[in-house]
This record gives structure tokens, sequence and C-alpha cells, in this order.
């Protein structure tokens, strides 16, 4: 889970999820603190989704 | 004669506006030299002068690179340079991603010599040393002083147009170029005397390095996520609070295994972020923004994910040498099999 993705493509990594902020990848203070989870639990459940799913070299799983 | 015009571009640090509390600086044009400018006004002589400074904040670019991308093009163009030149930005990641994106934009679309400099292994490098040309400089700013004659010679070469040696003669990253030349000696003998001084135990150079391939193939995914133990990873740098390991903000030297048994989600009360790459202030007001945690005791409860691990593993990943990170992540992977680790969720800031 990465907020720049071309880095993590260049380094090699098979299943990238895209973050939020470099300073807040899996959060977002603008948010109340509700939404905020919520926010992040997508995040992750998407990282699941991509820890379950058959990649072919590299894949980029976009949740947000 | 006139001399010839050329735009350079910097990050809001070298630009004086600020350190990492302005790193979202949106992009700005200032008149003439700003900053390192003026060493490679210096450096340039009589031939070409530093009209304009694009400035930008790292963060900002890399969180919207193709906007800023297009913002900092037109800054440029505006000027109708004879060349660009970019930072340089050293060790520096996001610096280093902007400025060989902005040089490599440049060169495509002005159409004009760029060149920008950083250290062979700022992220910026391998993403652009094959789109843009990228003189080598030491691993941070207090190596300026070698940078600024090895950027601007290379920078005044491609301005005037003469032929640019190999990246070993003219000090830059190699772009992948292969350049035929007729050689004196035949192949079949180059050959037989390379084997011969190996042979002897003498030193000997390559014709052609074979390219490091660091590539791993995927592992087939978890096929029952229920029943699966995962565990957490970051290169964010989450510290329990005191940083009792002591890792380094920058250059982290070690990594450390943490405890995370009793916690049902990470707080500012006994968790900090050791990463001295970022703003650290919403890391350290709410670690689970870098180390998920609260989620994913949720989803162990929910009976989404079998397991949460109970130690999670944390270095700081600003300019930490890759050298380091593959031992690191090589030592501990060991023990995440050995405990039965089914599958392991990473985040980098």
């Amino acid at each position: 889970m990465c907020t720049i993705v071309p880095i993590s493509l260049t380094v090699g990594a098979n299943r990238i999820v895209p973050t939020i902020a470099i300073p807040h990848p899996l959060g977002n203070p603008n948010l109340d603190p509700v939404e905020e989870k919520a926010l992040r639990r997508k995040l992750v459940e998407k990282a699941l989704e991509a820890l379950s799913t058959d990649v072919d070299g590299q894949e980029v799983f976009e949740a947000v | 004669m006139s001399k010839k015009k050329v735009v350079h571009y910097i990050n809001q640090f070298f630009a004086g506006i600020g350190g990492e509390e302005k790193a979202d600086h949106e992009p700005e044009v200032r008149e003439g030299v700003v900053g390192p400018g003026i060493g490679i006004n210096a450096a340039l002589g009589d031939d070409a002068e530093i009209v304009a400074t694009v400035i930008c904040g790292d963060t900002y670019f890399n969180e919207h690179m193709e906007d800023a991308e297009a913002a900092v093009l037109e800054m440029i163009e505006k000027y109708d340079p004879d060349l660009f030149i970019a930072g340089p930005a050293f060790n520096a990641g996001r610096y280093g991603v902007a400025a060989g994106a902005v040089t490599k934009a440049v060169g495509e679309k002005l159409g004009i010599p760029a060149v920008t400099a950083m250290y062979v292994e700022n992220p910026g490098a391998d993403m652009f040393k094959a789109d843009a040309y990228i003189v080598n400089t030491g691993d941070s700013a207090a190596t300026m002083g070698e940078a600024i004659p090895a950027l601007t010679s290379l920078a005044l070469k491609l301005l005037k147009g003469e032929e640019i040696g190999t990246p070993d003669e003219d000090n830059y990253m190699a772009r992948g170029v292969r350049v035929n030349y007729f050689a004196d000696d035949r192949g079949s003998k180059r050959a037989v005397d390379m084997l011969v001084k190996k042979l002897k135990g003498e030193e000997y150079e390559t014709e052609y390095p074979m390219p490091a391939f660091d590539r791993v193939d995927p592992n087939p995914p978890v096929e029952d996520m229920t029943k699966a133990k995962i565990a957490l990873v970051t290169s964010g740098g989450i510290v329990p609070k005191g940083n009792p390991d002591r890792i380094e903000s920058s250059s982290a030297s070690k990594y450390g295994k943490y405890d995370i048994s009793g916690f049902d989600k990470l707080s500012e009360a006994d968790h900090e972020t050791a990463h001295g790459g970022h703003d650290p202030v919403y890391a350290n007001e709410d670690p689970n923004r870098v180390l998920p945690v609260d989620v994913l005791r949720d989803l162990e409860k929910e009976g989404a994910i079998g397991e949460l691990h109970q130690y999670f593993y944390s270095t700081v990943g600003n300019g930490t040498a890759v050298a380091s990170a593959k031992k690191y992540a090589e030592e501990f992977a060991k023990e995440l099999v050995e405990a039965g680790v089914d599958a392991v969720i990473t985040t980098s800031t």
C-alpha cells in the first residue's frame, strides 16, 4: 500500500494498492474520525482483495 | 552576443520556502536565480544564464503528478529557454521523482536540452535514467560543491550540441543506449585477452555489464482469507512511543519487531513515527494512518481474516539504502514464514 505508485512499479512490487497521501497513506485528517476509519477500512479491504487475486507480474488495485 | 537562456527547477526546501511543512507548495516561478541556482549560474559562466527558477513542493508534485507537470511545463515554456536544468536532488526521493519527470517532459515536449542530477539510489534515477540525462551526485547536499560542476559540465555540452561521451566519461547514469564503434582488435582477441586477465586474477572490465534484474514472481493468491494469518510490515517508521530501538529518521541502520497482541488499535499515547521524510504530525496523531491495526483487528474479530500476526516489522524508508532494505527483509521474512504467516500487507508513505 503506497502513495507514489510509480515508485512501487519501478521497484517491482507485484500487488499495489494506491493510498491517500504521503503523510497519511491510510487516513485523511480532513474527515471526521468515523469517515476516516471507513476510508481506511476500504483501503485495507482492497489490499486483502489484492492478496486473494492471482496476478501476472504487477497489478495496481485502486480502492478509491 | 547574448547569453543562452536557462530555466532551473528546484523544490521548496532549496528555494528557502520551508521544509516538510511546505512540501505541499504549489508550483511557482521566480525571475532569475534561487538557492543552488546561484552556484549553477556562476559555473555556466559566459555561455548561459538562468533567467527563471520554477519551484514546486515535493509532496505537491508527487501527489498531483499530471497537473503539476503541466503547470511547471507551462511556466518553463514562457521563457523560451535554450536549456533546462533540474536539481540536484541528491537522495531526496520525492525531489528526484519530480526532477526526473520534469526533465523528461521538457526534453520530449519542448525539445530543448534538459538535464538533472541525483544520487544513484534515488527512486527518480531508476524511473527516469532511460528518458533523461541524469548526472551522478553524492547522497546528500553536503556534496553540492562537486555536484554543480558535474551538472553544468554536461549541461553546457548539451547546450552547445557537443558530442556526449560515455556515461563514465561524462558522469551520467547509463541510459541503456548502445553505440556502435569499430574496435582496434577483433572480438575473439578481446574475449581471450579478458579471459587471460581473469585467469591471472588481474583486473578486467566487462564490455557488457549484465543488467540487474530485480523482479520477483508474484506468489499465488491466498485461497481462504478467513483462515489466513496476516502480518503488517511498514517502511513508514511506526514504532512504540519513545522509539526505544532508536531507529533513525533517515538512512535507517536497523528495523524493529514489535508486539501488538494487547492492542485493538494504535494511538498517540503508545506509538509514534520515526520517519523524517515527511511531516510526521498526522502519523503521530493517529499511527493507524500508517499501520492500520484498528481496521485489521475489526476484520479479525469479524472473521474476515483468520488472525492478525502478533508482531509487526518496521523501519524508516527515508533515504535508506536499497541494499539495507533488502537485507532487513530477507532476515525477517524468515521469521514471518516460520510463524506461519500467509500474507503480508506492507505500507509505505
